[in-house]
């Protein structure tokens, strides 16, 4: 049975305390780029983008855009063919900018270590940092979050559902057990 | 001497049952048979007895082409499809145009023991459609040939066509034609229609048959000779020979099994094995093919058995060779296509199967009604036998069936040759014997 | 995807999946790096029994900014042109590890052969197979015609009544064939015209309607025409008299392209033969899509590639 762990409530408390940090570490919004990683990161980084122009109406707007990392993966003739989704970076790319990767669940850290080449490709940022709605833990990878919504310590036989009512019609993590 | 062999409870092809008696190199009892002293006794009980099966149209391939089949092969493909009697094409190499080659494809046929061969002699020498073959020589020849044919290749020539059928008639010949306009079939890879169109496979189209075997039969009316039409494939030849027929003109025909049961749909595969020539058509014309041999229209079935060695099939359509084998699956499918279709009975069966091939090809010894006195040549079949056609079914050295994986009903139990098993029980015969058995059979029959 | 041997197998959905990706593909073409490490330790064998320079080199520079490792193994000069069998060639590729075979072959059907046969395991992309298919190119060509007509909104778009008329060698042409069956399936008005000896004699189950006049055909103000290229060799099989008379009943010429909206694309899937089919002008003119289909082969081609060779070996 799915346990809720996050209502949108709590979502959106977890997401405007992140974009508080960002701005925080980055002393403010300027030559900030937000890249979402498809799907649910995108939508993410769509609203810590406006929560920071709400915080700062004055500053420079920071930049949302998507980072598709489908084609870096390295698990690509081990599981069913993923379809790929667009990468969009804002006007200016991301040389010389901080860019804040943003991601639904952090789980082995695959997906950004596969952002990772991604973001190379793209050009050379000036910082590269990750924001994640849940760190579940089981990292395979040394890589580690900068900003947290919620640490949700699960085994690994759990299956974490993020719902966004950008895609799902409405905003919860649930953790469910048995096999995923 | 040859064993007796005591055949009990057959159905003939009347439907009536009988026992049968096989000794001296003929029927010797029919009915009920009191005394059998001393036979081997075959329980025919259910099964149907069909006089021995005659092939106007097998491709023995020997001499020259020993990777596909031999005569030795093929006969023992012939005895498991039923046949007694098989008639060799000519497209040997070398050809089969002289009296020299054809005494050989005999002599081969009688070496083997399993069926009569009787070779058939190319119309043109070497089939290059050029210049007629010796056709007197070899009808006196000890092959005794009466039929005459360019087989994979059509005599196209119409003056040279023409000529044929004039000088067969100094010895009762039969020109049997491969129709096919070679003009309008050149690269031709399947039937040409809707389907050819979107395989993007180069058409071989119907009238390039029809038109052929028009012209023939105004030919044969005209210089008052015969013919015979060798597989016929399409609706709108029937209506030609159809017509033909009704004019008087003397033409015979024949159709494949293949023709009578597959269609062109199977080329979606691009699978070689239903490559073909004359290609499979549409279910149109099998449905016409299966009424015309109803009715008479077409005389005969022939297999055109056709082998070929496993590179031969195993390559892209447009590279393969075109053609099957079908002598082992013949009674089956016309079983399945004209039989269980409730067209056929199983006396209509040995008419098209063994009496009218025999009769247009001029050979004696076969074809002929089970009956006190007549040849010892049978062909016992289990009806009700249905199952997947498989590589066991074959006996010959090819193994280019369309049938593997199909089901087809009935299955031939047992094949007489001569008065001597040469198939029992699913399983050819030990060619040790039977060539023993056909030396002391003909010794008989021969003197 | 398993294999791609014609555009009859693809639903629409598959198919604008398929473009959907190439305009990912597309996207990074226009990068400066233009390579993604997605292939990597890959092997693409690009099988060609036939010569065809543009479409051997569109599917090697897809399979390199995929970061496939790209084997061209041309039949001509090779042991295939002294009479090694397809089998024979499928089974070295297959012992050299072959992920994926890129097969242009003159006999319709090698490709499904070799995707059949058992011979090997690799996914077979098919190049153009004799007169039977030529799926990417067609599949480059709705990619092109889908790009004009919506630019960034094309993604999960079809081409639902767009107008489409194909003129010239309907019987020979592969193009020809995998665009009646993809355009349709994508929701496109296909009209085709050619001469009546240049038609197959039974087009009853094409989802398309067939004439012999061009004139007509042009004054239906269609969205796209697609001039097909005509073979020399088929002046000498008596399916038309004479190149001229053929470029003036047949040919897009100034006078036929100047009576044509400005709105209607002209495509050729090239080699094109000026002044026969097609005037240098239609040809050159903004009209044309002549260049981008090139480019677009690449994109639809890495689609392709990245479809066939990501997911599991004998995922349907």
């Amino acid at each position: 049975m799915a346990r809720a762990v996050l209502n949108q409530a709590d979502i959106t408390r977890a997401l405007t305390r992140i974009s508080h940090e960002i701005l925080e570490s980055n002393r403010g919004s300027s030559d900030l780029v937000l890249l979402g990683i498809p799907t649910r990161g995108v939508a993410l980084a769509r609203r810590i983008a406006e929560t920071l122009a709400r915080i700062e109406p004055d500053a420079p707007p920071a930049l949302a855009g998507s980072l598709d990392v489908t084609m870096y993966r390295d698990d690509l003739g081990r599981t069913r063919t993923r379809t790929p989704a667009p990468t969009e970076v804002p006007p200016g790319g991301i040389d010389g900018k901080t860019v804040v990767l943003v991601d639904d669940v952090l789980y082995s850290g695959r997906t950004i270590r596969a952002a990772f080449d991604a973001l190379a490709d793209l050009g050379r940022a000036r910082a590269v940092r990750l924001a994640v709605l849940v760190d579940r833990g089981h990292r395979e990878f040394p890589i580690r979050a900068d900003f947290v919504g919620k640490n949700l310590p699960s085994s690994t036989r759990e299956r974490i559902n993020v719902r966004l009512a950008e895609i799902d019609g409405d905003d919860s993590v649930t953790i469910g057990g048995g096999e995923g | 001497m040859p064993e007796r062999i005591l055949i009990t409870g057959a159905t003939l092809p009347s439907g009536e049952r009988a026992d049968l008696l096989l000794a001296e190199g003929t029927i010797a009892e029919m009915g009920s048979v009191a005394d059998a002293a001393g036979a081997t006794v075959v329980d025919a009980d259910g099964l149907i007895a069909l006089p021995g099966l005659v092939d106007l149209h097998t491709h023995l391939r020997e001499p020259g082409y020993e990777q596909s089949e031999t005569v030795l092969t093929g006969t023992q493909a012939a005895a498991a499809g039923g046949f007694t009697a098989v008639f060799a094409m000519a497209n040997t190499f070398p050809v089969a145009d002289t009296a020299g080659v054809v005494e050989q494809e005999m002599s081969l046929g009688r070496a083997a023991g399993y069926a009569t061969v009787q070779p058939i002699g190319a119309v043109t020498v070497g089939l290059k459609g050029e210049q007629l073959a010796e056709l007197g020589a070899m009808a006196r020849s000890r092959a005794n040939v009466r039929v005459f044919s360019d087989d994979g290749f059509c005599v196209s020539d119409p003056l040279l066509m023409r000529r044929a059928l004039e000088y067969v008639k100094a010895f009762d010949g039969v020109i049997a034609q491969h129709a096919q306009e070679p003009r309008l079939t050149e690269g031709a890879q399947m039937n040409e229609g809707a389907l050819s169109g979107e395989l993007g496979l180069a058409g071989w189209p119907a009238v390039a048959e029809e038109s052929i075997i028009a012209r023939d039969v105004l030919l044969t009316e005209h210089v008052g000779s015969r013919l015979h039409v060798c597989h016929v494939s399409t609706a709108g030849s029937v209506e030609v020979i159809r017509w033909a027929k009704a004019r008087g003109i003397d033409v015979t025909a024949e159709v494949t099994p293949h023709h009578l049961l597959l269609t062109e749909d199977l080329a979606t595969s691009y699978d070689p094995r239903f490559k073909v020539n004359p290609p499979l058509r549409r279910a149109e014309d099998v449905e016409a093919l299966r009424t015309a041999l109803a009715d008479g229209t077409i005389d005969i079935v022939a297999t055109d058995h056709a082998p070929h060695p496993v590179e031969a099939k195993e390559s892209e359509w447009q590279a393969a060779a075109n053609g099957m084998v079908g002598l082992e699956s013949a009674l089956s499918v016309v079983h399945a296509a004209v039989v269980e279709t409730g067209l056929m009975d199983w006396a209509d069966v040995a008419r098209v199967m063994s009496d009218a091939p025999a009769r247009i090809g001029r050979l004696h010894g076969h074809g002929e009604a089970i009956a006190v006195g007549a040849a010892p040549g049978l062909t016992l079949y289990d009806p009700a036998a249905a199952s997947e056609f498989d590589l066991r079914r074959l006996a010959g050295r090819s193994a280019n069936s369309p049938y593997l994986g199909r089901r087809l009903p009935g299955r031939v139990v047992a094949t007489f040759h001569g008065g001597y098993a040469t198939f029992l029980d699913g399983a050819v015969r030990p060619h040790e014997e039977v060539a023993r058995n056909a030396a002391a059979a003909w010794g008989v029959e021969r003197g | 995807m398993r294999h791609l041997l014609s555009t009859r197998e693809l639903d629409r959905e598959a198919a604008i999946a398929l473009l959907d990706v190439a305009e990912d593909m597309a996207a990074v073409q226009e990068r400066e790096v233009k390579k993604l490490p997605t292939l990597r330790g890959k092997t693409v064998v690009n099988l060609f029994f036939e010569d065809s320079t543009r479409t051997r080199i569109s599917f090697e520079a897809a399979a390199k900014r995929l970061s496939a490792d790209v084997i061209n193994f041309s039949a001509k000069g090779s042991s295939v042109s002294k009479g090694e069998s397809l089998k024979d060639t499928a089974q070295t590729l297959q012992a050299m590890g072959a992920d994926g075979v890129v097969i242009r072959h003159h006999a319709s059907g090698a490709p499904h052969t070799l995707a059949t046969s058992g011979w090997i395991d690799a996914g077979v992309v098919n190049a153009g197979d004799g007169t039977h298919e030529h799926p990417t190119q067609a599949l480059l060509d709705a990619f092109t015609i889908r790009s004009r007509l919506h630019g960034a909104a094309s993604r999960g778009r079809g081409l639902d009544g767009v107008r489409v008329l194909i003129v010239g060698d309907i019987l020979h042409s592969r193009v020809a064939r995998s665009n009646v069956w993809l355009l349709t399936t994508l929701g496109a008005e296909v009209e085709l015209v050619a001469p009546p000896t240049l038609v197959p004699v039974d087009m009853t189950a094409w989802p398309a309607r067939v004439g012999y006049d061009l004139d007509d055909a042009l004054a239906a103000r269609p969205d796209v025409v697609m001039m097909l290229r005509i073979q020399a060799e088929r002046m000498h099989a008596a399916f038309f008299p004479n190149s001229r008379e053929y470029a003036r009943t047949w040919g897009l010429d100034d006078a036929r392209f100047d009576r044509l909206p400005p709105t209607t694309m002209v495509m050729h899937p090239g080699p094109m033969n000026r002044g026969l089919e097609i005037a240098a002008r239609a040809a050159d003119s903004p009209q044309s899509t002549v260049r981008e289909q090139v480019a677009n082969g690449v994109s639809v081609r890495m689609a392709a590639l990245y479809l066939l060779l990501s997911g599991e070996r004998g995922e349907a």
